[in-house]
């Protein structure tokens, strides 16, 4: 059973991966307390809105300590965009906010010269051993981003104005600094595979 | 860097149809908008914008209604604009599916309006569009659907709403627009030279050397409407031409 549970992350749309994962078979919920989020097979925290409003929601709601809890013991989550910056130390989006401390990692903005937001279809490259990540093209939209590769995690990499980190996996855990819920084809098949440890949890 | 240009097709609709008129009238009915989006992600269309053309209450209820049914379909990026006035208009927007929503007219008005989008759903949920008339020196903001000018300079317009939390512009050239007599260049120039954030070219264009022109000239990605809805190309065609003339291109 695809079971998927939402964690409602702030008032932005989470329209586009509920229509993603739906048209992949998937029934989603949406999280309502620490429990949801501890016993569902599947949970997704989205990329909505800025770091610190987004944490304060997720504290607010009283489910950090089980969204850790799932990621390290590398049970299914998916974390898309500022869903994946979330897992980092802080970030410079928002400063004096403190994220999830998955990753000890600092998320920064992206350097002069470049197009800020970076809005649109940019090459990844796979890492080493993924099991998530094939060579492709995914949709982005972030002015923020992680530009170095945390320790025990397979990273796979984008170029905008240098490298920076486009995914991280590890177990089944799987974060996204892309969209793949609006990745086409590619992402569709990216989400699909993630959903298969989902099926198998 | 390998961010690639974006091709973009528009659907302007009217009471749950797509319609395309020529600088902005006699608006006629050009098809599904469901079946325009897929048909137009499935010739590689990089992200889809719906502009809300209709002028009552009940055309804004289809609206919303349109915006999901493409939503549950389409798998690329869906930006939705046309008589948003509040962030609680943007919201449902994005309820209902949109990725990104633009704001034109009650921005003109109201430039708060733009920063209160951006705070509450990001900088890359805010789009800014734009409709710019050539005037003697340099171009003039035109808001509804061209029949009034406001006495705004374009450039600077564009500047302020960057600083203020617009996270992309869609800029229209409603001389050219559904014309099909090219993109306004010096137009694209001029804005994109002076934000940061990304262009999309807006009316005008007739053949793939127009959008080849509008990258050159400084913008991220190129719209399309007429060209498209009347089948004398595919999204595929254009950015064939393109990726020839050495752009970078999803494939």
């Amino acid at each position: 059973m695809r079971l998927v549970t939402i964690v409602p992350t702030g008032t932005a749309n989470t329209a586009s991966v509920v229509a993603a994962l739906t048209r992949l078979g998937a029934a989603v919920e949406e999280a309502a307390s620490a429990g949801d989020v501890e016993t569902s097979p599947g949970v997704v925290l989205p990329g909505v809105g800025a770091f610190g409003s987004a944490m304060d929601r997720i504290d607010s709601l009283g489910l950090a300590a089980a969204i850790r809890e799932r990621i390290e013991s590398n049970r299914p989550t998916l974390a898309v965009c500022v869903g994946m910056q979330l897992l980092s130390r802080d970030s410079e989006e928002s400063p004096g906010a403190t994220g999830l401390k998955v990753l000890e990692e600092t998320v920064g903005r992206f350097g002069d010269g470049v197009t800020v937001p970076q809005m649109g279809w940019n090459r990844v490259k796979p890492g080493s051993g993924s099991r998530f990540v094939e060579s492709g093209w995914a949709y982005f939209a972030n002015s923020y981003r992680i530009d170095r590769l945390p320790e025990g995690w397979v990273g796979s990499s984008t170029d905008h104005g240098g490298e920076f980190v486009a995914a991280l996996e590890k177990g089944d855990v799987l974060a996204c600094q892309f969209h793949p819920e609006l990745s086409g084809e590619w992402g569709a098949r990216l989400l699909d595979r993630w959903l298969q440890t989902v099926e198998a949890a | 860097m390998t961010l690639a240009s974006r091709v973009i097709p528009c659907l302007d609709i009217k009471d749950g149809r797509v319609v395309k008129g020529v600088r902005f009238q006699g608006l006629r009915d050009a098809g599904d908008p469901v079946e325009c989006a897929g048909l137009y992600e499935r010739q590689g269309a990089d992200e889809i914008v719906l502009l809300d053309v209709s002028a009552t209450p009940e055309g804004r209820g289809h609206a919303l209604e349109t915006v999901r049914a493409v939503r549950s379909e389409l798998s690329i990026p869906l930006s939705v604009g046309g008589g948003v006035k509040s962030p609680d208009d943007a919201g449902r927007l994005l309820e209902a599916g949109a990725d990104k929503v633009g704001v034109n007219t009650a921005a003109v008005s109201r430039p708060g309006l733009i920063g209160e989008i951006a705070e509450r759903f990001g900088t890359q949920c805010t789009v800014l569009a734009v409709d710019a008339a050539a005037g003697e020196a340099g171009w003039e903001v035109v808001v509804e659907s061209g029949k009034t000018r406001t006495g705004l300079d374009v450039v600077e317009w564009c500047r302020k709403a960057v600083a203020i939390g617009a996270g992309e512009i869609l800029l229209t050239s409603w001389d050219r627009d559904g014309t099909r007599s090219g993109y306004d260049l010096d137009l694209i120039a001029s804005v994109s030279s002076v934000v940061t954030v990304p262009v999309i070219a807006s009316g005008g264009a007739d053949r793939p050397g127009h959008l080849v022109a509008a990258i050159e000239a400084g913008a991220s990605a190129a719209l399309i409407a007429s060209i498209l809805h009347d089948g004398d190309t595919t999204v595929g065609e254009l950015k064939a031409a393109l990726r020839e003339a050495g752009i970078v291109v999803r494939p």
